[in-house]
């Protein structure tokens, strides 16, 4: 007998199962943990470990932008103010727009989504583990980078959309261009990845039952997020590696006196910007369709025409762009498409609204902190949703175009229609991310002060800018009829300023001295709800079996388990694509360094880049050697794996 | 949820009375028309408007039945799971209603858009005066072309134009890109380095229109602005024939002298004053610069002690200021803002 086989029969005494021993358990929770200690951490690849990081890493940087914007709000509060300089309030204004799109609202709907895709789907881990820890440290990379520019006063200051000739190297000298255009290879490099990584999850790692017209709305919307994510994101790679090659190589791709085209940036940019909203407002609306069923005590009205929204919405957002680009010179025809296409895109969006409202109306409601975020969406998302009809429309975009409204109604949509979401899943799944509930009472004080200082902060610069405000100005004259307004808006600022300090107290207090949480503390209907909070590293102890769209409401039928995956290896059952029938056992990788070692390589590459362009050459040697260390197979797992396989 | 309620409508009464009465800036603002082109756009906008606040507060009328109406729940109630096996036709007629009136609506708002964009293009332009419009960072050259005969001149920051006659504007950029902006007038159009754009509108009411660049154009973005004059047909022909002519010859000795030391230290590297030997092209053109209401592209009043300031040290009233200090003895700073201001 073979060293091979004894481990194999060894292997098969540990199988698990509904009824399999404490023992089994242990192994599962043995076999799936992140190893210990400091080499540890940079080994782990636990899905849920990276995603909390993840999280927590994407909060980190929500909160340096709000600063960044208080701190600019604070200048405008009064006219002909000198208490920020233009250069550095230029900086801060693109630093506060790149590090809320790039660093925290894409990334942080990704890293949600990595924490409860596999506990929704009923499954151990994401797909390719490893890869989504490497996705991790190249994203904290980039963040690095971008906020050491700050702090070595190399920021750049062309805006977060680097509107060439301005970004061009003509315009912006210095390094801080050339940062940001390599913060966007960072945190696109980490978004496609984490998109591989969540498509493959959802589409293969499914608990079998769970069809595809069974699975969670929120499953459903990331999902349709990270097909976006697929086709929108190469899209500002090649405008923004296009701009660093017309910097430090000295091509002409944007410089119309050598040929090249100004309005090519704006093209690119937006085609790649206008679906970016939608990446940021898509999640959420999972979040919502997993809050409401909750606590209306029944499941979401309209399940089929949720999904078909979620798809429209998809397809519309990528026939939108060109409505950024309305006070350009492009043929007016044109145009008036892009109004019809933006105005349609409404309808997807109202269908969901409508049957939220219906799922309400007809429900009995558990009203609790995170159903008041969500019921601010109605509000805040609503009237955000109408200001953009209003700049869809090209004549009345040519009025308000790059004023202080656009700047209400993209904080409407993005606060209302993401940020406040977002607030309600981090009440309604603390539990599950950290094993305590949150405060309901510094909880309702947290939300009152955010509805209330948003709204005193944002609703104002609708009347700004029709009063003719302009964006992105450091200071206004006395004089205008602006003051009041400014100081309204700045003292919002400081009252949302305090309910996310409220939130950080809440969280901090009850990390360490909440109630703990049990299994299901809200009555959910989805998967996630059936394992312990927090959720043991292996997830499940045995993978259930679907039978329906919430299938802790209906957990009658038979069989419940699946049984007979290994629990002394990193065995997850595979199902098929649409109806989710099982269809094999893969074996997933250890943990290991080298995720972490390859994305140090990678970082050394992109920002030696920014200095020489040879770095490309050089520096992809550590990349190659990182990642073939990472590949290399080993002995032992190859005769692990060859052990497990069964002949038909 | 009353709370709510209550800060909705004065939200909405807010809204009304602001926007209704125009209680708005008086010399830039979108609410206070002065031309036709304007003033489509804000017809367009109370449209959009009322039907936008008749949307939401359906939508927000119905969050809130739907809220008071529904029975209170725990965590413990069980789930009610009866839709799952049997439709729910009311609930489903509800939804699909209140879908189609929001299609019928947004087809409306499309029609209208494409309406008053068609309108907007449609301004007759026969007899229109021209003007090539170049934005500079950070300031504004304007070149008014040849008219019926009268020779083209070139201005900065300020421009005149005759109520009743269509204006078109030809906008290009120096440098990076900027927007042309007067919302009294029209809405905005881009300046894009190398491709060409016209922007048209007509005053209808005299009055001083202030507008200013609407696109991020690099440090001194904010202290871009300019006025649009609309002048009677009269006087504004009197304006441009003055505009024609060369500076005047400086009477006194004082104006002389400074207008040597303009002549012979940096100044007429940069500005051009036609009559003199002053051709530079980088700054703006100062044949008739005291005939100007503001200094440094709208950031100061045009006065002399502003003047004597700005020539001292540009950079610290407009930080970044492209216009290097220039340091004079006193005197010779007396004697150049005499000069300069016999440019009328």
């Amino acid at each position: 007998m073979t060293n091979a086989t004894t481990t194999a029969d060894k292997g098969a005494a540990l199988l698990d199962g509904p009824d399999a021993s404490p023992h089994v358990r242990e192994a599962l929770a043995a076999t799936w943990r992140d190893p210990p200690g400091l080499i540890g951490m940079l080994c782990a690849i636990n899905h849920k470990t990276i995603a909390r990081r993840f999280m927590t890493t994407t909060f980190v940087f929500f909160i340096l932008g709000g600063l960044l914007a208080l701190a600019m709000r604070t200048q405008l509060a009064r006219p002909d103010a000198r208490l920020i300089d233009p250069g550095l309030y230029n900086e801060l204004f693109t630093m506060h727009g790149t590090t809320m799109m790039f660093l925290f609202a894409v990334p942080v709907m990704q890293a949600v989504a990595g924490f409860l895709v596999p506990l929704m789907i009923g499954s151990r881990s994401v797909a390719f583990p490893r890869m989504n820890a490497y996705a991790y440290w190249v994203f904290l990379f980039g963040g690095i980078l971008l906020f050491g520019s700050l702090a070595v006063n190399a920021a750049p200051a062309a805006g977060w959309f680097s509107y060439v000739p301005l970004a061009g190297p003509d315009y912006s000298t210095g390094k801080g261009t050339d940062i940001w255009a390599q913060m966007i290879t960072f945190t696109e490099l980490s978004g496609l990845l984490e998109a591989i990584v969540l498509t493959t999850t959802i589409f293969k790692l499914r608990a079998p039952g769970m069809s595809l017209n069974r699975m969670p709305l929120f499953v459903w919307a990331t999902l349709v997020t990270q097909f976006m994510v697929i086709f929108a994101m190469p899209s500002v790679m090649l405008c923004s590696t296009a701009l660093i090659l017309d910097r430090l190589v000295g091509t002409h791709f944007y410089n119309p006196a050598k040929g090249g085209d100004v309005l090519l940036w704006q093209h690119l940019f937006w085609f790649f910007g206008h679906p970016e909203v939608y990446l940021i407002f898509i999640p959420p609306l999972g979040f919502i369709s997993s809050i409401i069923p909750t606590f209306a005590r029944r499941p979401v009205f309209g399940y089929p025409a949720m999904v078909l929204s979620l798809i429209a919405t998809a397809f519309l957002a990528f026939g939108l762009w060109v409505h950024h680009m309305f006070a350009t010179n492009i043929p007016e025809l044109g145009k008036s498409f892009f109004t019809a296409a933006s105005l349609m895109i409404a309808i997807p969006s109202a269908i969901q609204i409508f049957c939220w409202i219906g799922t309400l109306w007809t429900g009995r409601l558990n009203l609790k902190t995170p159903l008041y975020f969500v019921l601010a969406f109605f509000f805040i998302l609503v009237l955000g949703g109408l200001t953009g009809l209003m700049l869809a429309s090209v004549p009345l975009d040519l009025q308000v175009h790059d004023t202080y409204f656009v700047v209400a109604h993209l904080h409407y949509v993005l606060i209302g229609g993401a940020v406040f979401p977002l607030f309600g899943a981090f009440y309604y799944w603390f539990p599950k991310f950290t094993g305590r509930m949150l405060d309901e009472t510094l909880g309702r004080w947290n939300f009152w002060l955010f509805f209330i200082g948003f709204n005193v902060a944002f609703f104002p610069m609708h009347l700004l800018g029709l009063q003719g405000m302009p964006r992105r100005v450091w200071t206004y004259p006395h004089g205008m009829g602006w003051d009041g307004m400014n100081l309204a808006a700045t003292i919002g600022a400081w009252t949302i300023a305090a309910s996310v300090l409220l939130f950080i107290v809440n969280v901090v207090t009850s990390y360490r001295r909440g109630a703990h949480a049990p299994a299901d503390p809200w009555g959910g209907g989805t998967l996630e709800w059936s394992v312990a909070s927090v959720p043991p590293p292996h997830n499940f102890d045995a993978i259930p079996v679907v039978h329906g769209r919430d299938p802790l409401w209906e957990s009658t039928a038979q069989p419940q388990f699946v049984a007979g995956l290994a629990a002394d290896a990193r065995e997850v059952l595979a199902t098929s694509v649409l109806d989710a029938r099982p269809d094999h056992r893969p074996l997933f990788p250890a943990p290991s360094i080298w995720p972490f070692l390859s994305a140090l390589a990678t970082t050394v590459l992109f920002i030696g880049s920014i200095y020489t362009p040879w770095a490309v050459v050089w520096a992809s040697a550590p990349v190659a050697l990182a990642m073939i260390a990472w590949f290399w197979p080993k002995r032992r797992e190859n005769a692990r794996a060859v052990a497990r396989e069964r002949r038909p | 949820m009353l709370a709510t309620a209550s800060y909705v409508f004065a939200i909405c009464v807010l809204v009304k009375t602001q926007i209704g009465e125009g209680i708005a800036a008086p010399f830039q603002s979108a609410l206070d028309p002065a031309g036709i082109q304007a003033k489509r756009i804000l017809d367009l906008w109370h449209l959009t408007l009322t039907v936008c606040c008749v949307v939401f507060a359906a939508i927000l009328i119905a969050c809130l039945i739907a809220l008071l109406r529904a029975p209170r729940a725990g965590r413990e109630t069980p789930a009610d799971i009866s839709s799952t096996l049997n439709a729910e036709p009311r609930l489903r007629r509800s939804v699909i209603a209140a879908t189609v009136v929001s299609v019928v609506l947004l087809f409306g708002l499309v029609f209208a858009d494409v309406l008053t964009d068609r309108a907007l293009s449609r301004l007759p332009v026969a007899d229109a005066v021209h003007i090539e419009l170049t934005g500079h960072q950070w300031w504004w050259e304007a070149r008014y072309a040849a008219d019926e005969g009268a020779p083209a001149f070139t201005v900065a920051n300020e421009l005149h134009v005759p109520v009743g006659r269509p204006v078109v504007v030809s906008l290009v950029a120096a440098d990076v890109i900027h927007t042309f902006w007067a919302p009294n007038l029209h809405g905005k159009k881009d300046m894009i380095p190398g491709r060409s754009a016209t922007i048209e509108f007509r005053a209808d009411r005299a009055g001083s229109y202030r507008g200013q660049c609407a696109e991020f154009c690099g440090v001194q973005h904010a202290l871009m602005a300019f006025v649009v004059v609309a002048d009677p047909a009269a006087d504004y022909e009197a304006w441009a024939a003055r505009q024609r002519e060369a500076s005047p010859t400086p009477v006194g000795a004082l104006e002389a002298r400074g207008q040597q030391l303009f002549m012979t230290g940096s100044c007429a590297r940069c500005h051009t004053i036609s009559g003199t030997p002053a051709t530079g092209r980088l700054g703006p053109d100062l044949t008739h610069f005291a005939s100007r209401g503001t200094l440094a592209a709208g950031t100061l009043v045009n006065d002399r002690d502003a003047l004597a300031r700005w020539i001292t040290d540009p950079g610290a009233l407009k930080p970044a200021a492209m216009m290097p200090p220039t340091r004079l003895a006193p005197s010779d700073l007396h004697a150049l803002v005499a000069y300069l201001e016999t440019l009328r």
